[in-house]
């Protein structure tokens, strides 16, 4: 029986539901010292000097370290890493684990305390006296653009790049010179603070007798992270051992090399003392990068039926104070994904990095995708209005391939999707949703008078999985491949040892790989054993984002057990004494075709490997293969989702009353995991739709660190989710897998503004700011119902 | 200070400083860490714990307040033989964890939930978790497992 596309239980749950699930700040070793830090209170300033003094006298300090200390000790060979150089002339400055005279955000590291507990460590960072000169701070992207002041005294601008992709500008020009219908819409994605449950945190400990260094760190990557380490320490790769323990949630957060990591290291390494730090859930906001942070002008050419000519964007992204390890790749994720689900003839992409002095931005789930989503899909309400058709009609009229099923497509963003059938996620949503009996209530509600507008909003995304074939990378000038590693090894009593490089922190990869495995073996997925996230069982992995993990990583997983079968049927062929060209293999037993009582089963197979009493002549012992797949293509899922909305006029309240997503991820493994994968990326579009955003004064203060102003949400606000599924399996890989990871976040947002839109139509508004408030809606309708008066 | 408490049913000692969290003091003086640290405000509940039967957020008292407490961890809910505690199981077979960070604050709520309200309804469900974050699920699963826990829909 095939245990793909079963919805198994995780074989991840028990640990974590015992409170046996080992996060970093569970792990305790004897003799460790505690970090402060000293962070600064200004987003821009000098540092004229700094008195530790007082810290260093105070109880259980063991030692206090000012950035002139550190800089001073040869701890690093570099500056922390920018993977992602997106131009050749792109603006990158330096940037170690503490200021270096001059902060350039708030909650920049200026000095390090370390002490016996997590207490006197926070009172010591206390006692640091540092006279700050203040600057002229960069507080926003507007800021940014008018060029007054420098994000760093060394600038002559703030600009970091320009990223152009107009593949034809010719036909860009004649698109819109031909256009019947014009949309300009300009949209703000704000900073989204990423919010993980478990607060990052990292523990350093050197081994007792010098030389090695094992980092646990809550981290998606740690594989990069050694990397990286070894290149900014200087200490070799081979004496670095990095174990991502059970990791609370990442969304992006935990994709970084971060100044906390590099300190923990080198004053670990250098004091032969283990050395941690967890951040507060306050620190969070300065301490581990934010997302998003795009201003974005989406421009729309079409003809009289609404049938796109043209599409041009361009984007004015925030970078933060630095380049993070792909800061300024993000925004250029989504670039390819500006036309979404349609057939454009032509189209253009400008994209303007920017320095601010706030905390510097990266990866946040969907990571340039949701963006990307969200202006097409916003501009496709817009251009409907405009033609006087509805939503769901401008839709299906520009849909690539007319919405029926497609195979290697190229778009004009010089990509080839692997595979698509748009009409029928649209169709399964809005009949799931009673489409029709929701627009009769919503015109009921408006001809009643009533003061609770019902608003419904669609979206249909594609985005960009399967990061990523190593070749597109390299075109992009990102500084690694995407690649993933696997090994599949047979023990002697039977079981299954799996080394992945893939790495979980949330998303059940042991369950999914052992049902991978199990399908492919014939085993029991009970006796598979998923090993994963310590670099010292796993050496090779390129790690966890962007929906990677099933298309590279349970690929390399599958094609390992193909070479693990292929080698068991040579065995069985010359235990049989038999062709292997007439081996079959079937549940996990080998026979002879034509003689089926003879058969071997797999385990039997793998023992005889093992003892290598009597294999054939020149074969390796032991049953084990290893792979490394790098994709061909990238895999891009799809679906639709709709919202429903109600809406206060007199509060500007938004409930979000009904949400009814049908995604396409390609082939299922895990049917219950898809559904999870899907919920929890719902809830995070919401979030930025209704409520989530970084809110900075003009000093670059965040206002709202904490979870009492940072408005995650909660069970209360969420709704029940409708959710179906299309499958239309992937050409990009031999499982036909797509991804699922951010699947939710990426067609949420769009369908929830939308929603808010239609539902405040009647007032004459046509566009509402992320997150939309109650503030904000209230706003909207006073001012609507003061324009049409 | 020593401050001695009852969790799951083992008397504990321990010194600790007046000041200390009682969720800092369970997970680091009595080594139980099960019990997770999600914010420093009070809003996350993922330090969840039952102190005298009654639900608590364990962030936002002392040790030293919970001195001679009778204190369920999410250690001491499963059977002693490993048997998983209903509401466990019902998290498990509904898949209402993901990262698993938020789950034990959350089946700590739940189950005191059920206690309070043996069958409660969906919304009774969403509004007695409302002091528990969880950033993975959107909670969906979160509210099919405790209703399955109480014996409602599975
Ligand atoms: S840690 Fe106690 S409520 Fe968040
Ligand atoms: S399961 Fe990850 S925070 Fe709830």
């Amino acid at each position: 029986m095939s245990s793909v596309g079963t919805p198994m239980l995780r074989k991840e749950d028990p640990k974590l539901l015992t409170g046996e699930g080992k996060y970093v700040d569970d792990i305790q070793v004897a003799g460790q010292l505690w970090m402060g830090m000293v962070r600064s209170p200004y987003a821009h300033a000098t540092i004229n000097s700094v008195d530790a003094s007082a810290a260093a006298e105070a109880p259980g300090v063991h030692a206090v370290y000012t950035a002139t200390d550190l800089l001073g000790m040869g701890l690093w060979i570099g500056p922390l890493p920018c993977a992602w150089p997106v131009t050749p002339d792109m603006v990158n400055p330096p940037h170690f684990p503490v200021a270096d005279g001059e902060v350039h955000h708030v909650g920049e590291i200026v000095a390090v305390v370390l002490a016996d507990d997590r207490y006197r460590a926070a009172d010591a960072a206390e006692l640091v006296v540092v006279d700050y000169e203040p600057l002229p701070v960069v507080a926003s992207v507007a800021d940014a653009v008018a060029d007054a002041s420098m994000v760093h005294s060394s600038l002559e601008s703030n600009k970091a790049y320009h990223w152009p992709l107009i593949p034809d500008p010719d036909a860009l020009e004649a698109a819109f010179a031909n256009a019947t219908h014009h949309v300009d819409a300009s949209f703000v994605q704000q900073r989204m603070i990423p919010s993980a449950m478990e607060p990052r945190g990292v523990l350093a400990v050197p081994s007792p007798h010098g030389g090695d260094i094992t980092l646990y760190s809550a981290t998606q990557v740690p594989h990069i992270l050694k990397v990286m380490v070894a290149a900014t320490t200087g200490i070799p790769e081979s004496k670095i051992r990095v174990i991502a323990p059970a990791v609370g949630g990442g969304f992006g957060a935990k994709l970084n090399v971060n100044p906390d990591e590099l300190l923990a290291v080198t004053l670990a390494n250098k004091l032969g003392r283990p050395v941690r730090w967890t951040e507060t859930r306050s620190e969070a906001a300065f301490s581990t990068h934010q997302g998003r942070g795009q201003n974005q002008r989406i421009e729309l050419a079409a003809d009289g039926d609404g049938k796109l000519l043209g599409v041009r964007v361009h984007l004015d992204a925030d970078m933060g104070a630095y380049m993070m390890l792909i800061t300024p790749g993000v925004p250029l994720l989504g670039s390819f994904l500006y036309t979404g689900v349609y057939a454009v003839p032509a189209f253009g992409f400008t994209c303007d990095g920017w320095f601010t002095n706030l905390t510097p931005t990266d990866a946040y789930r969907g990571a340039g995708r949701p963006e990307a989503s969200y202006a097409i899909e916003r501009a496709m309400d817009i251009l409907a209005s405009k033609v006087g058709i509805g939503p769901d009609e401008i839709r299906r009229r520009n849909y690539l391939a007319g919405g029926e099923h497609f195979e290697n497509l190229d778009v004009p963003s010089t990509l080839t999707f692997d595979s698509g059938h748009y009409g029928p996620s649209l169709d399964r949503a809005l009949e799931l949703a009673g489409y029709g009996d929701l627009r009769a209530e919503q015109q009921a509600r408006r001809d009643g008078g009533s003061t609770k507008q019902l608003g419904i909003g669609m979206c249909t995304y594609v985005e960009i999985c399967g990061l990523a074939p190593s070749r597109a990378l390299g075109g992009l000038g990102y500084g690694a491949g995407g690649w993933e590693h696997a090994t599949v090894r047979m023990l002697p009593t039977g079981k299954v040892e799996v080394v992945s490089g893939s790495t979980p922190h949330g998303q059940g990869h042991e369950t999914s790989w052992s049902q991978i495995v199990a399908d492919k073996l014939g085993v029991d997925p009970a006796d598979v054993e998923v090993l994963h996230s310590d670099t010292a069982i796993s050496p090779l992995g390129l790690d966890t984002y962007g929906s990677r993990s099933l298309a590279v990583g349970g690929v390399a997983i599958a094609n390992a057990c193909d070479k693990v079968v292929e080698k068991a049927k040579l065995i069985a062929a010359h235990s049989m004494e038999a062709s292997a060209d007439d081996m079959e293999f079937d549940g996990g037993m080998f026979s002879v075709a034509g003689s089926p009582d003879k058969a071997m089963a797999i385990q039997e197979i793998a023992f005889g490997a093992f003892t290598a009493h009597d294999l054939p002549d020149g074969m390796e012992p032991n049953l084990q293969e290893q792979t490394t797949w790098d994709p061909p293509n990238f895999a891009f899922p799809f679906g639709t989702h709709v919202a429903v909305v109600e809406i206060d006029e007199d509060t500007g309240n938004v409930e979000l009353q009904n949400y009814i997503a049908v995604d396409d991820c390609g082939v299922q493994v895990n049917p219950m995991i898809v559904a999870g994968q899907v919920h929890g990326g719902i809830a995070q579009g919401v979030g930025q739709a209704l409520w989530e955003g970084a809110n900075y004064d003009e000093d670059g203060n965040c206002t709202n660190p904490s979870f009492m102003d940072y408005l995650v949400p909660s069970p209360t606000e969420m709704p029940n989710f409708t959710l179906d599924f299309t499958v239309t399996p992937s050409t990009s890989n031999p499982l036909g897998v797509k991804g699922v990871g951010e699947a939710g976040t990426i067609g949420s947002a769009a369908a929830v503004i939308n929603a808010v839109c239609d539902g405040l139509s009647p007032y004459g508004v046509t566009d509402i700011e992320m997150p939309a408030t109650p503030q904000r809606v209230w706003r909207a309708i006073q001012d609507g119902k003061g324009g049409a008066s | 200070m020593e401050v001695q408490v009852t969790v799951n049913g083992q008397s504990h000692s321990a010194d600790c400083e007046p000041r200390t969290l009682l969720v800092h003091f369970i997970r680091e003086q009595l080594g139980l860490t099960g019990t997770n640290i999600g914010c420093d405000t009070s809003s996350c509940g993922a330090c969840t714990v039952h102190i005298d039967g009654e639900s608590v957020k364990s962030c936002t008292m002392f040790a030293a307040q919970a001195r001679g407490a009778d204190i369920t961890t999410i250690e001491g809910l499963a059977a002693d033989d490993g048997t998983l505690h209903p509401m466990q199981q019902a998290f498990m077979e509904c898949h209402g964890l993901q990262c698993g960070y938020c789950t034990p604050g959350m089946v700590m709520a739940a189950t005191s939930l059920l206690s309070e309200n043996p069958s409660p309804t969906e919304t009774e469900v969403r509004e007695g978790l409302e002091g528990n974050l969880c950033r993975c699920t959107g909670y969906h699963n979160i509210v099919k497992s405790v209703l399955a826990a109480a014996g409602g829909e599975s």
